[in-house]
């Protein structure tokens, strides 16, 4: 399991994470929900034990602060992007992180197979598609078998092919019991395999809360984008989550979930606190959990 | 893609390497990066090229056997060695941990049930042997040409300036690697690698010179200020080693011979030893208390 207990963390004068606490039990799926900037991956880096915090964390009861090398090896990582050498063949890249872990050729050839990557193996990184490469983290993650996996924004890069993929590889993870915590800002994603979801902004856990109270009607979300100026946008995300929408914020609008059959609704809201909607556009539908695989 | 086998355990079992262990699986997959990357081809061509014709030089001037040839050869590639391994190391340094913090590597490393301390080493290491084998490549070429046209008699300097010019790389190598743990990218990293080799190269004897005429110093300081610079160190140790008098160095050589006799190449020795135990153990301590990643 994983345990936080009033992590915080400081960059200078801001504040990127805000004395969050939570628990994670084992087999367990916690969604880290929130906008850009929200203190989502530095959470997940905090208890990596990758930066330095205040507070505490622990990974399978090991303190991340004090023995962050035992911690890492209880948890698998995926990063928002593979990043690692781009001339490294496959086969090179994951048999150097299998001799970390001390797990040998036999193993790497199975973290392989687990995510479908047999037979891509002397391809080098540089020419595995994005879906592939989040694929490659996935075996990598799994290269020991850890029974808790953490994941900062899988799919946030992919195409829908490439989140297909690596979606369909955690679902069949979650149903095996291994323990997630991931990052997403996307609602078919949180919907699908999350237990519990953490919305956070500006650094603090704003509400601990499930996939159905935070979607009642989840196979009928909808995506939305709305498109306002700069500087109302930040404004515009508090009155629409003030109204109980799922609000993020990513640099190209403002995404909002919302009924299907009341798309007009963040719009209302917005336009009755005086902030002007200059676009907006349907993103894609959500699946439901059931239609997940 | 195969099943995913069940697991419902509560954590898994640690699978991490030792401490040297994990430095040696770093220090490999470093000196796999060196050979197959340009710098290294490319520096190690220019040396060889370098070494092997200052040889014939000296060979074709002196027109004689044995230690002359080799004797010789050694005071002809000092220069050589003087200009060029420093900045050889200095760059293989730099681009070591502000490269893998710039490509965004390092966080997916350190995420990895590693820690700092095996990282920096096991990079320090890896990159240490692929200059030795560098340098040994060159100097190797080198003193066949040398066996070949003037027979092997004063072979045992050429290996002893080999030895100490790895000696000397390994020193700039932990400037290098210190300059990289302080600089967020690459290319500060590298132009900060420049003007070290600079005033290693150039400006600290310019210096040295303007010091002892516009104060006036005396020859212990000369000689104690001259020194502290691991290049003019690494000349003395390579002149003593020669059986040549440090009268070539003029008064401060005469000093040197005079006051410290036998100890003089143990002191020198030293000098090289803490420029590059030193270095290496600010980064290190650098490296664990910075959180950028």
């Amino acid at each position: 399991m994983i345990i936080a207990e009033h992590v915080t963390k400081s960059f200078g004068r801001t504040t990127a994470v805000d004395d969050i606490s939570f628990e994670l039990q084992p087999g367990c799926a916690l969604a880290l929900w929130g906008s850009n900037g929200a203190g989502k991956t530095t959470l997940i880096r905090c208890l990596l034990g990758v930066i330095r915090f205040q507070g505490r964390a622990s990974i399978g009861g090991v303190d991340v602060k004090r023995r962050g090398r035992q911690a890492r090896s209880l948890a698998g990582y995926v990063p928002q992007e593979l990043a690692f050498h781009d001339d490294a063949r496959l086969d090179a890249a994951i048999l150097f992180f299998a001799s970390l872990r001390r797990m040998d050729k036999h193993a790497a050839k199975t973290a392989l197979d687990t995510v479908g990557l047999t037979g891509h193996e002397r391809k080098r990184v540089r020419d595995l598609s994005g879906g592939m490469k989040q694929r490659l983290a996935l075996a990598i993650a799994l290269l020991s078998d850890p029974a808790i996996i953490v994941l900062d924004e899988p799919t946030s890069n992919l195409d829908a092919a490439g989140r297909g993929e690596v979606s369909e590889t955690l679902a069949r993870l979650k149903q095996c019991g291994k323990t997630l915590l991931f990052a997403s800002h996307r609602p078919d994603e949180v919907i699908a395999l999350a237990d519990r979801i953490l919305v956070m902004d500006q650094g603090k856990a704003i509400q601990d809360t499930t996939p159905s109270e935070m979607w009642p009607n989840e196979s009928g979300v909808q995506m939305i984008r709305l498109h306002l100026t700069m500087a109302s946008e930040s404004d515009a995300a508090k009155v629409l989550r003030d109204a109980g929408h799922a609000v993020h914020l990513n640099g190209h609008g403002l995404c909002v979930a919302v009924s299907r059959d009341r798309k007009a609704a963040p719009i209302h809201a917005l336009s009755r606190a005086d902030i002007e909607v200059r676009d907006m556009e349907l993103i894609e539908g959500i699946s439901s959990p059931e239609a997940s695989p | 893609m195969s099943a995913i086998a069940p697991t419902a355990k509560l954590a898994g079992t640690h699978r991490h390497r030792s401490f040297f262990g994990g430095v040696y699986s770093f220090a490999r997959r470093e000196f796999r990066d060196a050979l197959s990357s340009r710098w290294f081809v490319l520096y190690t061509v220019s040396f060889t090229i370098l070494a092997v014709t200052v040889s014939f030089m000296s060979l074709s001037g002196v027109g004689s056997h044995g230690f002359a040839g080799f004797g010789r050869t050694t005071a002809g590639l000092l220069n050589l060695i003087m200009l060029v391994v420093p900045l050889m190391a200095l760059v293989a340094g730099t681009g070591s941990i502000a490269g893998e913090r710039e490509r965004g590597t390092l966080l997916y490393l350190l995420a990895q049930p590693v820690s700092r301390t095996q990282v920096l080493l096991g990079k320090y290491l890896g990159l240490g042997v692929a200059l030795a084998c560098s340098l040994c490549l060159g100097f190797g070429i080198s003193a066949m040409v040398l066996a070949w046209r003037a027979g092997s008699v004063g072979i045992s300097t050429f290996v002893m300036l080999t030895a100490l010019t790895c000696a000397l790389s390994i020193s700039m190598l932990s400037i290098g690697i210190l300059i990289s743990v302080l600089s967020r990218r690459t290319g500060v990293a590298t132009g900060i690698g420049l003007f070290v080799w600079l005033i290693l190269v150039f400006v600290s004897d310019l210096g040295l010179m303007a010091g002892t005429v516009l104060f006036k110093l005396r020859v212990q300081e000369v000689f104690a200020l001259g020194v502290l610079n691991p290049l003019q160190a690494f000349k003395m140790s390579v002149i003593v080693n020669m059986n040549a008098s440090l009268d070539v160095l003029g008064p401060v050589g005469m000093y040197a011979t005079q006051t410290y006799g036998d100890a003089l190449i143990w002191m020198l020795a030293l000098v090289l030893t803490a420029w590059t135990i030193l270095p290496l153990a600010v980064a290190t301590f650098a490296f664990l208390r910075r959180n950028s990643v």
